[in-house]
C-alpha cells in the first residue's frame, strides 16, 4: 500500500479523524473570522461605491460568496455521498450528512440577500427566472437530504438513502451555474470569472475574494465540528469514544 | 477493488449517467420552450400569441422616456433591430434609466405594450464611480473633436 492510500485509510478511522478535527477546527474558525472581518471591512468601508448602484451593490460581498458556497458544499456533499455509496466508509457518510445543514444555510442566505437587493434594484423580491428557480430547487434538495436522513431510524441506512438523493441532485448544480447562460434571465451573468478578465474592478474584487476564503474556512471548520459530534454519537459504545468522553470529563 | 465495490461503482455510475442524460435532454427541450422574455423584434415578427401576457426585454432607448401625469410613464424598448413603445403607471426601480436593460410584464394593446410591472436588469459590470467618470471623460475626449 503506498503512502497516500495509507493516509486515506488512517484518515477514515473515526478516532484519528476525531482527534485531527478537534485540533484543526479552532484554527479554521479563527482564520474564517479574521478573513471575514478583513473582507467585510474592505467591502463595506474601503471599496468605492458603484457607478450605477452606488452603495447598494455592497450586498454582493455577502451574496456572491454565499452563492458560491451553496454550490461548492453541494459538490462536496455529492462526492462524499458517492464514496459512501460505493465504499461504505462510515466517515464519508457522516461528512456527507454534515454538509447538508451548512449548505442549506448558505443557500438561504443567498436567496435572502438576493431578494433584499432585488427589491430596490430590479423592482421585485422574487421572479421565476431560471437562476432564482434553480437556486430554490437547490435549497429543496438540501432540505430533502436533511429530511430523509432524519426520517429513517437506522443511522447508517438513513445516511445511505440520503446520500443517494444527494448524489442524484448533483445534476442541479451545473443548471444553477449555467442558467444565466442557457436562458434569458433577469439575473445578471457571472461577474467573477476563473478564465478571462472579471467584470469587476480590482478595488472591489479583493474584499469579495477575502470573504469567499472566509466562507470556505468556516465551512470546513463547521463540517469538522459537526462530523465529530455525529461520529461520537454513532460510535458511542466503542472503546475510543468512551475514552474520549472520560478525557473530556477529566476523569482517568 | 473487491467485486462488490466494483458492482456498486458500476450501478451508481449508471444511475448517475442516466439521470444526467435525462436532465440534459430536459434542459435542451426547455431551452426552446421556456422563454422568460421576448425582444421587440421577436414581437414585431409575430412570435407572441395574440392577447397573451408576456415579458418584453431590451434596452430603454436614449431620450425616449416621457413622463405624464403623476406616475404615468412611456418609453421605447429597443433591441437594436426593433422598437416597441411601452406604457406604464407605477413606481420604477432604482436602476431604471435610459440605455439600461429593462424587463416589462404586460400585454399588447394595439401597437403598444401596456406594462403592469417594470423590472430593471442589472448587467454583470461593477465599476467604481470615479473610474466610470474618468472613462466617460476620456471617451468624450476621443469622440468630441470630430464634431
Amino acid at each position: 500500500m503506498n503512502k497516500l492510500t495509507l493516509w486515506f485509510h488512517t484518515l477514515g478511522s473515526p478516532p484519528y479523524f476525531h482527534r485531527l478535527a478537534g485540533r484543526l477546527a479552532p484554527w479554521l474558525f479563527a482564520g474564517a473570522v479574521l478573513f471575514a472581518a478583513a473582507g467585510l471591512y474592505g467591502g463595506l468601508v474601503v471599496a468605492p461605491p458603484d457607478y450605477q448602484q452606488s452603495d447598494a451593490y455592497r450586498i454582493i460581498f455577502v451574496h456572491v460568496p454565499s452563492a458560491w458556497m451553496s454550490l461548492f458544499i453541494y459538490f462536496v456533499m455529492a462526492v462524499n455521498a458517492f464514496i459512501a455509496l460505493v465504499w461504505r466508509i462510515k466517515l464519508a457518510e457522516v461528512l456527507a450528512m454534515a454538509c447538508a445543514p451548512i449548505g442549506a444555510a448558505f443557500t438561504v442566505i443567498t436567496l435572502a440577500t438576493g431578494a433584499i437587493w432585488g427589491k430596490p434594484m430590479w423592482g421585485t423580491w422574487w421572479t421565476w427566472d431560471a437562476r432564482l428557480t434553480s437556486e430554490l430547487v437547490l435549497l429543496f434538495l438540501y432540505l430533502g437530504v436533511i429530511g430523509l436522513y432524519q426520517a429513517i431510524e437506522d443511522r447508517r441506512q438513513a445516511a445511505r438513502a440520503a446520500a443517494f438523493l444527494a448524489l442524484i441532485g448533483i445534476v442541479n448544480v451545473p443548471i444553477v451555474h449555467f442558467s444565466v447562460k442557457w436562458w434569458n434571465t433577469l439575473h445578471q451573468g457571472s461577474t467573477v470569472r476563473l478564465l478571462g478578465p472579471s467584470a469587476i474592478d480590482a478595488s472591489m474584487l479583493w474584499p469579495l475574494l477575502l470573504v469567499a476564503l472566509a466562507t470556505k474556512l468556516w465551512f470546513v471548520a463547521s463540517l469538522l465540528v459537526r462530523a465529530r459530534v455525529e461520529l461520537l454519537a454513532l460510535e458511542g459504545g466503542k472503546e475510543w469514544a468512551r475514552a474520549e468522553a472520560q478525557r473530556a470529563e477529566g476523569t482517568p | 477493488m473487491t467485486p462488490t465495490r466494483k458492482r456498486r461503482l458500476i450501478a451508481v455510475a449508471l444511475i448517475l449517467g442516466a439521470v444526467g442524460i435525462a436532465t440534459a435532454l430536459t434542459v435542451f427541450a426547455l431551452q426552446q420552450n421556456m422563454t422568460y422574455l421576448y425582444t421587440p423584434s421577436e414581437i414585431l415578427a409575430g412570435k407572441v400569441p395574440e392577447g397573451a401576457r408576456f415579458r418584453i426585454g431590451g434596452m430603454v432607448k436614449d431620450q425616449s422616456i416621457e413622463r405624464g401625469q403623476s406616475l404615468t410613464v412611456a418609453f421605447v424598448v429597443t433591441d437594436g433591430d426593433g422598437d416597441m413603445r411601452v406604457e406604464y403607471e407605477g413606481i420604477l426601480p432604482d436602476l431604471f434609466r435610459e440605455k439600461q436593460s429593462v424587463i416589462a410584464t404586460g400585454s399588447m394593446q394595439g401597437d403598444r405594450f401596456v406594462a403592469t410591472e417594470v423590472l430593471a436588469k442589472h448587467d454583470e459590470n461593477y465599476v467604481p464611480r470615479d473610474v466610470a467618470e474618468a472613462m466617460g471623460k476620456a471617451h468624450a475626449k476621443h469622440v468630441k473633436p470630430k464634431e
